[in-house]
């Protein structure tokens, strides 16, 4: 049924927020720490196993594709309720520091995505040999 | 009748918002198609129509949530609100290869706090050539420069004053405006089109909204790549700017 499939999703959600916190309150820091990356890699391992069992129908995964798809629908919506005015109301200093830290960090993505990769590359190569 | 068409609407929120979504989305993708023949993604033109009438629901209302401070788009904010955002972003792990995140995990760790760091950094750098001298101010605007959260909570922990955390917070949404926006037009030049630099992108924004849409605008198969690292930046920015972020700033220049 395709609720299987959403409530399964909703589950790992509540897990991932859940624990979120729970890490949040153990460093000391008042903000949810990766509760949505845990609920995501939750959702990952129950899927495989699932499937693996061969107990995941397709209706169940309607469920969860449903709410894949509608995704981008949503972040326009989150989008449209931003608070636009007050982000250009900070002035100067903060449209230059918001420009300035997005233009550093898009310049940041090949740097970095490089070094992981080439440390990669030689241990594939070892491998290979 | 007027009215009895806006009763209606008031009253059933959420759906009203479905159907206000799906025509600004079709009218997106027409655009996208008539316009830019498809050069610029039909959702990078629905994100910036959504923030676009985010501003004029802003000045209108004089509230903080855009759109969905008029009553008859109240449901918008529950639509594009953190929960079913949150909720349908897991969604999109349903697609993920654990393969591509395993290979990719320790550059997306590394990229978070080399994201957290530079976006400090730069913060920091702007604070002071506007004058800002004391710590609390500094390590406060620096804070807001990596996310719209960090800013305000590290300003409570270090007692930075309300306009410096008013402050924080706008550079924070500066930072995930152009995320959105500008995230389809880079991607290219900056080689995000596969999983691992997508995982590097997330933890490097590290924004939840900016890279949600950003990469939803760009291609929706690296949402949850890039969502995955980006929804620990926030958590770990909390950590890191009251503490030791805060700490460095003030044996450099002093409370």
């Amino acid at each position: 049924m395709v609720i299987y499939g959403v409530a399964l999703l909703s589950v790992c959600m509540l897990v991932g927020v859940l624990f979120g916190d729970l890490i949040g309150s153990l460093i000391g820091v008042s903000a949810n720490v990766g509760g949505v990356g845990i609920g995501m890699v939750l959702l990952v391992l129950v899927i495989d196993y699932l499937r693996r069992k061969k107990k995941l129908d397709i209706p169940s995964e309607e469920g969860i594709k449903f709410w894949s798809a509608i995704y981008i629908p949503v972040v326009v919506a989150m989008a449209a309720q931003q608070n636009v005015v007050s982000a250009i109301a900070g002035g100067p200093v903060a449209i230059l520091s918001g420009t300035l830290a997005v233009i550093v960090s898009f310049a940041l993505v090949p740097v970095i995505s490089k070094v992981g990769k080439d440390s990669n590359d030689t241990f594939d190569h070892t491998h290979d040999a | 009748m007027i009215d009895a068409v806006i009763s209606v609407l008031e009253k059933n929120g959420l759906v009203t918002a479905f159907a206000a979504i799906g025509i600004m989305m079709y009218i997106s993708y027409f655009l996208s198609k008539v316009l830019t023949r498809g050069r610029v993604h039909g959702s990078a033109i629905a994100i910036i129509l959504g923030l676009t009438l985010a501003y004029f629901g802003g000045i209108t209302t004089g509230g903080d949530k855009g759109l969905a401070d008029l009553p008859i788009f109240a449901g918008i904010g529950i639509m594009g609100g953190a929960m079913l955002r949150d909720l349908a972003i897991i969604a999109t792990a349903f697609g993920v290869h654990l393969e591509e995140v395993k290979k990719a995990g320790l550059s997306g760790i590394l990229a978070l706090f080399v994201g957290i760091m530079s976006s400090f950094i730069v913060g920091v750098v702007i604070a002071l050539a506007f004058g800002y001298t004391d710590a609390a101010s500094l390590a406060t605007i620096g804070a807001g420069t990596t996310t719209y959260i960090v800013g305000p909570v590290t300003g409570a922990a270090v007692g930075a004053s309300s306009e410096v955390i008013a402050l924080s917070i706008a550079a924070g949404l500066i930072k995930a405006i152009l995320i959105m926006i500008g995230t389809p037009f880079i991607a290219k030049y900056i080689g995000l089109n596969n999983p691992r630099s997508a995982i590097v992108y997330g933890g490097l924004m590290g924004s939840t909204s900016g890279v949600a849409g950003g990469l939803a605008a760009t291609d929706p198969k690296l949402v949850p790549y890039g969502a995955m690292t980006a929804t620990f930046y926030t958590g770990l920015g909390c950590l890191l700017a009251p503490s030791i972020l805060f700490l460095v700033v003030r044996a450099i220049f002093g409370s």
